[in-house]
């Protein structure tokens, strides 16, 4: 489909252009980062509803009278409890307990399940669970022909029932089969954001159509990746190269509610190692004294000026009106609440506190 | 804040316009939609020693942080203070209400090493090319 070396695009590439978004590279996509200021997006998201192109993000399907026992082998949750028509978050693992990816298991029926992962680790991922599953279980990559748009903010169940009144009904981590303009597809009560959403699956060369429909809506607005970026960080939310890595094991990465270790899975004999020989770093949640932002690249200090850890993720917080971050640090820092610093360097850090997540406590997501 | 056309301009995007031997300094248009929406202004000492083209102030914005450069040598007289509280003037009003400081220069022939607003409008369309 494209050359390599150059950026996939989305169904909705001409459509950032017109809406003259700022285009980037996002995991070999080209992905619009604003289309006019990221905290109007922001607020948008928060205060009304915003429209995100998510069409990037990898589906697969994986069907079969053993797809439930196999992908309990591989992902950190428990499925058997997995209800028809509900989804949870987790993680795959490599032996050594560290996070291939983050993903959303969805089940579709008793033997179906589709799964979401991160657009950057697509290939890898298909290749390992075709590689983990083995042959008797369907495993489908139908990223390329499944658009995905993200509809977010306390606005968005009224706007989205307007063209689908069914939905109305789904609950938090609830999704179900709909038809929306004359397809059916898949829509889910899920999101990044923090508030109230719905992740729309559709066919890809129609997701197009969907996406006008919705913004034809004037309390509807498109919102790119640098809102997306600064809403997940205010609800502590992983992304994955930051928080979460092949070298990061999920209890390091504070994500042990998501894992359940009463049931066998690849990863689970390193993290029941880890538990018991102690970890060698956990994640902090901080906020800045001020409007100074910790960012990607700065490091972690203690207040005698110990280089402790590194951010993972850090932002201006319009919600707190000042800066937050996500970091790393060795167990052994010396951190109270009042004692942890970031920078570039030891001279020029800045003041932060220890908090827990998320960050941001009004949102809408569960109303 | 006196005529756009008679702003002087640096190759960072910082710009500078005189009033009765007073150097009124803030950053371009340029720099100011680069940067996007700014969230912290950091600003200079009154009564601090500036050089020409050497740090006077830092800013962040949601995507970056960068430094602002002292257009012209210097003591600061006075700082925009307004921006503690609403860095985002610079944005809405790069040219006048978002102006970072107010510098007494020391030596005026530094203004040879400046671009006036045509110089600094071709050196944009170079930009671009």
């Amino acid at each position: 489909m494209n050359p390599p070396g150059q950026l996939k695009q989305t169904p909705l590439y001409p459509d950032h252009v017109h809406l003259k978004a700022k285009m980037v590279p996002f995991g070999g996509w080209s992905m619009p980062v604003q289309y006019g200021g990221i905290l109007d997006e922001y607020a948008q998201c928060r205060k009304a509803a915003a429209l995100f192109d998510i069409c990037h993000m990898g589906e697969f399907v994986v069907e079969g009278d053993r797809a439930l026992s196999s992908l309990q082998g591989i992902v950190t949750a428990n499925l058997d409890t997995l209800a028809i028509h509900r989804s949870r978050y987790c993680l795959m693992l490599n032996e050594q307990g560290g996070v291939i990816d983050d993903l959303i298991v969805f089940r579709l029926s008793d033997k179906k399940f589709f799964l979401v992962v991160n657009a950057a680790n697509i290939d890898k991922d298909f290749c390992y669970l075709q590689k983990a599953i083995g042959s008797k279980v369907h495993c489908v990559n139908i990223s390329s022909e499944t658009g995905k748009l993200d509809l977010q903010g306390p606005y968005a169940r009224e706007a989205l029932v307007q063209l689908c009144p069914d939905i109305g009904k789904l609950k938090y981590f609830q999704s179900d089969t709909f038809s929306l303009l004359g397809e059916e597809c898949l829509i889910s009560r899920t999101g990044y954001t923090g508030e109230l959403g719905y992740e729309i699956f559709y066919p890809w060369s129609k997701t197009k159509i969907v996406w006008q429909k919705i913004l034809e809506n004037d309390k509807v607005k498109p919102a790119g990746l640098g809102a997306r970026d600064i809403l997940r960080i205010e609800m502590a939310y992983s992304l994955y190269g930051h928080e979460l890595s092949e070298s990061i094991s999920p209890l390091e990465a504070g994500l042990e509610s998501f894992v359940n270790l009463d049931k066998e899975f690849v990863g689970r004999n390193a993290l029941l190692k880890q538990k018991k020989e102690g970890l060698m770093r956990r994640i902090v949640y901080f906020t800045s004294v001020d409007r100074r932002s910790p960012r990607l690249g700065h490091k972690l200090f203690s207040l005698d000026g110990q280089e402790v850890g590194e951010v993972t993720s850090g932002t201006f917080s319009p919600a707190l009106q000042k800066g937050i971050g996500i970091g790393l640090v060795s167990s052994g820092a010396n951190l109270s609440k009042e004692s942890i610093f970031f920078g570039l360097d030891q001279k020029n850090r800045v003041a932060g506190l220890l908090c827990q997540k998320p960050f941001y406590k009004q949102g809408t997501l569960k109303n | 804040m006196g005529n756009e056309e008679e702003y002087m301009y640096t190759k960072e995007h910082e710009w500078v316009c005189f009033e009765d031997n007073v150097a009124i300094v803030g950053i371009a248009e340029y720099a100011q939609s680069a940067l996007g929406d700014i969230t912290f202004v950091e600003l200079p000492d009154v009564g601090e020693d500036v050089e020409q083209f050497e740090r006077l102030a830092s800013v962040e914005s949601v995507k970056a942080a960068s430094d602002i450069f002292a257009p012209i040598s210097g003591k600061v007289l006075e700082i925009n203070k307004k921006l503690d509280a609403a860095p985002e003037l610079i944005n809405k009003s790069c040219y006048d209400k978002g102006w970072i400081a107010k510098i007494e220069p020391s030596d005026l022939d530094e203004k040879g090493n400046l671009m006036n607003a045509e110089e600094y409008q071709q050196f944009l369309e170079g930009l671009d090319t």
